[in-house]
């Protein structure tokens, strides 16, 4: 059925076995809730230097939305801070191509797997929970670096 | 078209559905390669029968022209059909007086309306750092955030009542809940995500003894029961149309003639008025002292077209024909593995609306999947999220039924929710 073009069985496998869940130290914490349809994350973020140390992550909704944590976390845990703004980039536009895109294989691994979840404009929402609170806790992290640095 | 009983054992038989069906031109829509559709979503918005959208259409091809205000053909007819459907809602909900029955653009209006008049009110029914509102928990947002908004700017004190383990209101408190201090008790007659029908005597009654003015949100019951707001004895009752088979953008607070008499208006403009001067104005008696501007005049018609129908069908056979959906539904579903019923789990005293949870499976993940076969539900907190909390969910699967509404339907949604643990095991 089309509903394979949604729920791809990397998606599934994520949902089922999520990768780096549970919530562990981090330089900065958030949570991030979709109002609309109750899914909820609250995501910490721990850099080494400029480097992605950790990402931990405690959630609850939606397959969509775990798989996205899990596959968040697989993909940017160990990268340079910059790497990963440009994955998270490349997934926002990603996820805002309505369909129309198939995602950079190469920058996205595993996420171009979400591409097919474009096309539902509800659950787009679901898909970014993470990767947006994951951008705003890496902020939050910058922001205190230079402070830590001094410390 | 007649609508006669259909003889039948153990199949829903008050209502003839076939025929009925014929009349609501989106039931014949066939989605994603050949899937039926299957709409399980009344509660959320019902469909319109042809009657109805006929009834609009001749309106604006026909007599169209802004009402109580033209001394032309078509002024006259278009408020005729527009003070029309007025006598049709008042007959619909036994009021004593048409004058009783305002028009607003939804129940959201009717209950902020509500609100507003007695924050605005003079003694006694003002609402003031002293009083307290009642609702319960189990209300739509629409009767919850009004009632805050009006305490945060009083001072007035919100209280409710809360919810029992099986989905009913928990009413061993009242006399504690519903006090002398008590202005106005607010609270849902058929809840639209428990789908529990409320004991409104046991309510009504409390208030009465204290001297509090009882507000009804019939959103879920109009368009499923005989609604007779005389019986009920309230004070005010809101509803709106398009759950009742009219379209969007029409609603109705009905109000007792006194209250409507001695509480002041809330928006102001054209036809509200009496006389107007620069420095101040007098307002027009109540209805139209309530119905500031030009009207939704093609949803009210539409409205009154809504009831011709149901009427012409009969609502106690609607409500006879919905309790047997309920019954097979409430039965099929238990035998679903891991799908729990949140809310009432027998039809005993319960609305169309079912909500549940299947297993771990998130609901958005649940409507996707019975999406993909044509199978239209809803998912989330159905605007009544304190109901969520209380029962430590984040979210429900709701299918709603109305009196198009077959069994055949109830098994496909059942055959669809085991696809869809299939899908997820
Ligand atoms: C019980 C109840 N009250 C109020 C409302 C609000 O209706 P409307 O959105 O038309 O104002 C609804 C519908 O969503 C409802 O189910």
């Amino acid at each position: 059925m089309k509903m394979d073009s949604m729920y791809q069985e990397i998606i599934l496998d994520h949902y089922k076995h999520p990768h780096g869940k549970g919530l562990r130290d981090g330089d900065a914490e958030v949570h991030h809730v979709n109002p609309t349809c109750g899914d909820e994350i609250t995501l910490r973020v721990r850099l080494d230097g400029s480097t992605v140390a950790d990402i931990s992550y405690d959630s609850q909704g939606c397959s969509i939305s775990q798989a996205s944590a899990s596959v968040l976390n697989d993909l940017l845990v160990g990268k340079q801070v910059g790497e990963a703004q440009q994955v998270q980039e490349a997934f926002l536009e990603l996820m805002q191509s309505k369909g129309q895109s198939e995602g950079d294989e190469e920058l996205l691994e595993d996420a171009i797997a979400f591409a097919g979840v474009s096309k539902y404009p509800a659950r787009v929402k679901c898909a970014l929970l993470s990767w947006m609170a994951w951008k705003d806790a890496t902020a939050q992290a910058l922001a205190e670096a230079p402070v830590k640095e001094s410390a | 078209m007649i609508h006669t009983p259909r003889p039948g054992a153990g199949t829903a038989s008050a209502l003839d559905t076939d025929a009925i069906r014929k009349d609501f031109p989106i039931l014949q829509r066939v989605l994603h390669d050949g899937k039926p559709l299957v709409y399980l979503d009344s509660a959320a918005t019902s469909q319109k029968p042809r009657q109805v959208l006929d009834a609009m259409n001749a309106y604006y091809e026909q007599h169209n022209a802004n009402v109580h205000r033209g001394v032309h053909t078509l002024a006259e007819e278009a408020t005729a059909l527009y003070e029309g459907a007025r006598d049709k809602v008042a007959s619909f909900i036994n009021a004593p007086s048409r004058d009783e029955v305002i028009f607003t653009k939804n129940a959201s209006e009717s209950l902020n309306l509500v609100a507003n008049m007695l924050g605005w009110a003079d003694e006694p029914y003002r609402v003031d750092a002293d009083a307290e509102i009642v609702i319960t928990e189990m209300e739509h947002h629409s009767n919850i955030v009004p009632w805050q908004l009006l305490s945060q700017r009083t001072g007035a004190k919100l209280k409710w009542f809360g919810l029992t383990d099986d989905g009913r209101l928990d009413l061993s408190n009242i006399d504690e809940i519903i006090t002398e201090k008590t202005k106005v008790v607010s609270f849902v007659l058929v809840s639209n995500i428990l789908g529990t029908v409320n004991p409104a005597e046991a309510i009504v009654r409390r208030a009465q003894d204290v001297g509090a003015l009882v507000v009804v949100d019939a959103s879920q019951a109009a368009p499923h029961m005989p609604l007779d707001v005389q019986a009920l004895e309230a004070d005010f009752v809101a509803f709106t149309g398009h759950k009742m088979l009219a379209p969007t953008g029409i609603g109705v607070l009905w109000g007792r003639q006194e209250l409507l008499e001695d509480l002041p208006p809330f928006l102001g403009g054209g036809e509200m008025i009496e006389t107007v001067s620069m420095s101040s104005s007098t307002y027009a008696p109540a209805p139209h002292k309530f119905e500031a501007g030009t009207p939704p005049i093609s949803q009210a018609i539409g409205l009154g077209a809504a009831i011709d129908y149901l009427t012409a069908i009969g609502m106690e056979n609607i409500a006879a024909h919905e309790k047997e959906i309920v019954e097979y539904a409430v039965r099929r579903l238990q035998e679903v593995p891991d799908l729990k019923i949140i809310g009432p789990v027998t039809a005993e005293d319960r609305g169309a609306a079912i909500s549940f949870t299947l297993g771990d499976i998130h609901p958005h993940d649940v409507g996707q999947v019975l999406d993909e076969q044509g199978i239209a539900v809803r998912v989330g907190h159905h605007c009544a999220r304190p109901v969520c909390l209380r029962y430590g969910i984040p979210a429900t699967t709701r299918a709603s039924f109305y009196l198009y509404s077959t069994e055949a339907e109830v098994d496909a949604l059942i055959e669809g929710l085991h696809t869809v643990r299939a899908f997820f095991g």
